[in-house]
């Protein structure tokens, strides 16, 4: 097998790849997780740091 | 354990102060080279002279400006959104000082003739393996963070930085491979037309990856939190990072229409840079939709504006490269002012606006404060530099145009129209125009600066910011 043979591979497997992450991507099982992810930097709000150290100690141990 | 476990805020204040201060100097050298280009007289010794001026100039806005930037929004982001503090923080302060280091060095060499003549990549080797040190321990602050994270899922924003860093080191070491004769003089390790590949591969993909991937990250971050609005499409952003990895490395060698590279290559190149357009105004849609239901924040929100104003000029940049991308547009655009002016339209309409928004929001959280010290400031910051930008792409469009048709330009014995020096005497015109574009832009950044310091008087250094319970697990 010639190496262009394997640079042609490579291509489709790869194209073949971000197709199957597409659809991925838009399957309805993703969503709940999708729509959980998309509010990660929503939910990192700290009201202006505290200078009160026991309190800040409380939300920090999951 | 970690009961009274606080964020590493020092590392990002460090970083969010020294973009301020690089922007105004980088920015600074950029009006100067301008100036350069209006009055020759200015070049009056070799060390300022333009030819060593402006790979100073691309050096400090790109690395040092930008790089601050995104050290500074890349380790806020990751800490908070895998609610984690940094891993490994000596060597998160380590990157701070060692990047500082390659950007005074920068500043000392290139000043001082030394380069590798590599665009964007002109520092001398022992610089080369002081960058590699400093982006190692990058990826090993970042992946660590992550690794510890306490989320289930690596926000989307995340993934863009990690790609960022990780494409970032792999073109740096690929591409500053030479061979070093002294401590100050290296050859670069491939020769002819291959050495030209490798180097607009590196070029290209730094512009994909630092100044497109890094700043989308901060992008996906920045823009839901000033909004306080989750991200458009979250399956949208997903395709939008793969789409942008499996092309971007592909769009390379149409830096090198026209030359010795292989003619299918500059094809491939030419394609990969066409297909590029969908990615690029998907990630573009996918941040301005944010606003959708919000869209009246824009209205007295400056910070917002800035964001949402660069994604405009991302999407024009992003459809302007692949228009000059085109052999046929790219043999009259190609080497004028019009890819100065599209250079620019990214640069200073993208990245620098996304990340002085970004900026803005993190000074006075860094310093204790609800917002900075004048929001009135940040209101005419965002109109100078706009003005500004208008003014310095609008003349680079012109200049470039007339130039390419002017180099093109024939008589009907074969003969050309017109001498070098008569393209260059009909620009002046525009570069003065260009000169003041460049200096409003610089004019806004001193109003940030100041701006930065009266946020930062009577604030107090945030070191104890609490790590907070990811919210699945309240």
């Amino acid at each position: 097998m010639d190496i262009n043979d394997l640079r042609s591979i490579i291509t489709v497997v790869s194209f073949l790849t971000f197709i199957g992450i597409v659809c991925w991507a838009w399957s309805g099982r993703r969503k709940t997780d999708f729509d959980a992810a998309a509010l990660l930097p929503l939910e990192d709000d700290t009201p202006l740091p505290l200078h009160d150290h026991t309190s800040a100690g409380r939300h920090s141990k999951a | 354990m970690q009961e009274q476990a606080a964020y590493n805020y020092q590392v990002v204040r460090q970083f969010a102060v020294m973009t301020v201060v690089w922007g105004v100097v980088g920015m600074l050298v950029g009006v100067f080279v301008a100036a350069q280009l209006v009055w020759p007289e200015l070049n009056f010794a070799e060390w300022f002279s333009y030819g060593r001026l402006r790979p100073l100039h691309t050096n400090a806005v790109i690395f040092a400006f930008g790089g601050c930037s995104l050290f500074a929004t890349s380790y806020y982001c990751v800490q908070r959104t895998c609610h984690v503090p940094l891993f490994a923080p000596k060597l998160a302060a380590f990157t701070f000082w060692g990047w500082q280091l390659v950007i005074v060095l920068a500043v000392i060499t290139l000043p001082l003739g030394y380069t590798t003549a590599k665009e964007y990549a002109e520092l001398e080797w022992p610089i080369d393996i002081l960058i590699a040190l400093v982006w190692v321990s990058y990826a090993v602050v970042f992946f660590g963070t992550i690794a510890k994270r306490k989320t289930p899922h690596i926000y989307v924003a995340n993934w863009f930085f990690g790609g960022y860093i990780l494409t970032i080191a792999l073109l740096h070491i690929v591409n500053s491979a030479e061979i070093p004769v002294s401590l100050t003089k290296s050859y670069s390790a491939y020769a002819g037309v291959q050495d030209a590949m490798i180097q607009w591969w590196y070029g290209h993909n730094a512009v994909g990856f630092f100044l497109t991937a890094g700043f989308l990250g901060m992008m996906y971050y920045f823009v839901p939190k000033q909004a306080e609005r989750p991200v458009y499409s979250y399956r949208l952003s997903v395709v939008h990072f793969w789409a942008l990895i499996f092309t971007y490395m592909w769009a390379g060698p149409h830096h090198l229409h026209y030359t010795a590279l292989p003619d299918w290559t500059q094809s491939v190149g030419m394609i990969f840079s066409l297909i590029l357009l969908a990615p690029s105004w998907g990630g573009m849609i996918n941040g301005i939709m944010t606003m959708s239901g919000a869209w009246h924040k824009l209205r007295d929100d400056p910070i917002l504006k800035f964001m949402i104003t660069s994604l405009s000029f991302y999407g024009m940049a992003t459809f302007e490269g692949p228009m000059m991308s085109i052999k046929t547009v790219n043999a009259l655009s190609h080497y004028t002012d019009w890819t100065i002016g599209h250079v620019h339209a990214g640069a200073l309409g993208w990245v620098a606006f996304i990340a002085i928004g970004s900026t803005y929001y993190l000074l006075p959280r860094m310093f204790g404060k609800t917002e900075m010290y004048s929001k009135k400031a940040i209101e005419l910051h965002f109109w100078i530099a706009t003005l500004g930008i208008v003014l310095y792409i609008a003349s680079m469009w012109i200049a470039g145009v007339m130039q390419g048709l002017m180099w093109g330009a024939t008589n009907p014995d074969g003969t050309l129209t017109y001498s070098f020096v008569e393209g260059v005497k009909a620009s002046y015109r525009f570069w003065g125009i260009r000169l003041l574009g460049g200096a409003m832009f610089l004019t806004g950044m001193l109003l940030m600066a100041w701006n930065t310091v009266m946020t930062m008087r009577g604030g107090r250094a945030v070191n104890d910011a609490p790590v907070l319970a990811p919210a699945a697990a309240h």
